[in-house]
């Protein structure tokens, strides 16, 4: 198969914390990444610290920090499906589903990163992972793509056992720090790491590993 | 939480049954409706705890009509309606009207009883 990575996620910025050093490190190694994410964010309650978005304003600015936060990645194929923020997990199945089968059937990923149904938190993440897992469910066994989930629910080990992929990325925390930084309406705490303080210990240890769980599909 | 009865003017407001109001929504699609959308923190929020900051919206009799309207699988339950041009969610239900016929009445109460949330559809103004 090619050598094309899938993202999708539902919130512009959910790339940044969890899985951007990784694809900047995929990327080196002469990957391809096709990140398609399904909405702007556009009821996010952060506006900035004082406020500089507001409702009306808020979708453009999160998918212009989009745009620099994948740029700062290296990615260059960005695309904005256009689904309403909240709303994913009330989306017709047969819509949101037939948009990523027909993502996966232009790209053929050999690779696809989305949140683990379930263990992600907020319910656009969860829908979002359901719905790329049921989608690469349907195709036969010896086509699909591994899936890689972004988790982070309280007491997921329990049920989904330790992460099985751990991605050291501490060579690649300047991208990921400017991938944070680049949701400045979002992340005030980007902020305060100044672009000199990436190499320092406590950065190196609080950002340099990603963890994924390789998500079990049955035959 | 109370099973049942949450006051005493012959309403049946129950514990919200997902099934039976995934049904009801699937019945009122694809037709023009009036919609009473309303949350609450309630008026005494900050008075009763200085960092809360007292909030409330409410729009009542607003004509809409949704193509696809659904409710999430567990409680606190949240819905969605998908309009031609929007949408309409509501999060924190946990009541619903079981009498109704016409109407869908649903409703989020905090565990001391008060609503905080509500969401209503009819054929009918409100
Ligand atoms: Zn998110």
């Amino acid at each position: 198969m090619e050598r094309h990575i899938l993202v999708v996620l539902p919130h512009p910025d959910d790339e940044a914390f969890g899985l951007s050093g990784t694809l900047a490190k995929y990327i080196q190694n002469g990957y391809r990444v096709t990140y398609a994410c399904l909405t702007l964010g556009e009821m996010g309650r952060n506006m900035g610290i004082p406020p500089f978005a507001n409702r009306v304003t808020l979708p453009a600015i999160r998918r212009k920090e989009l745009e620099e936060s994948c740029q700062a990645i290296g990615i260059d194929d960005l695309r904005l499906l256009g689904f309403h923020d909240k709303t994913i997990e009330f989306e017709d199945h047969r819509l949101l589903d037939g948009r990523i089968d027909d993502l996966i059937q232009e790209i053929r990923p050999s690779l696809i990163f989305t949140f683990y149904p379930g263990y992600s938190v907020h319910p656009d993440h969860d829908a979002c992972g359901a719905a790329v897992i049921r989608t690469v469910g349907r195709l036969p066994a010896d086509e699909r793509p591994a899936v890689h989930c972004l988790a982070f629910a309280k007491n997921l080990e329990e049920d989904i056992g330790q992460p099985d992929v751990i991605q050291d990325v501490r060579e690649f925390l300047q991208p990921k720090m400017a991938s944070i930084r680049a949701h400045r309406s979002q992340f005030q705490a980007a902020e305060l790491l100044g672009d000199h303080e990436y190499t320092s210990e406590e950065i190196r240890e609080r950002f340099g590993t990603e963890r994924f769980w390789t998500y079990p599909f049955g035959s | 939480m109370r099973e049942r009865t949450l006051d005493k003017g012959g309403t049946s407001m129950r514990l919200i049954d997902q099934a039976d109001v995934q049904q009801r929504l699937d019945r009122l699609k694809d037709q023009d409706l009036y919609i009473h959308l309303e949350m609450t923190t309630g008026a005494y929020a900050a008075f009763i705890d200085s960092t809360k900051h007292p909030a409330a919206t409410f729009i009542t009799n607003a004509v809409i009509r949704y193509s696809h309207g659904s409710v999430s699988d567990q409680a606190p339950y949240r819905v969605g309606l998908k309009m031609v041009q929007g949408w309409v969610y509501s999060e924190g239900l946990t009541h619903y009207e079981e009498q109704e016929t016409e109407r869908l009445i649903l409703a989020g109460h905090d565990g001391q009883g008060k609503l905080i949330v509500s969401l209503q559809l009819g054929r009918e103004p409100f």
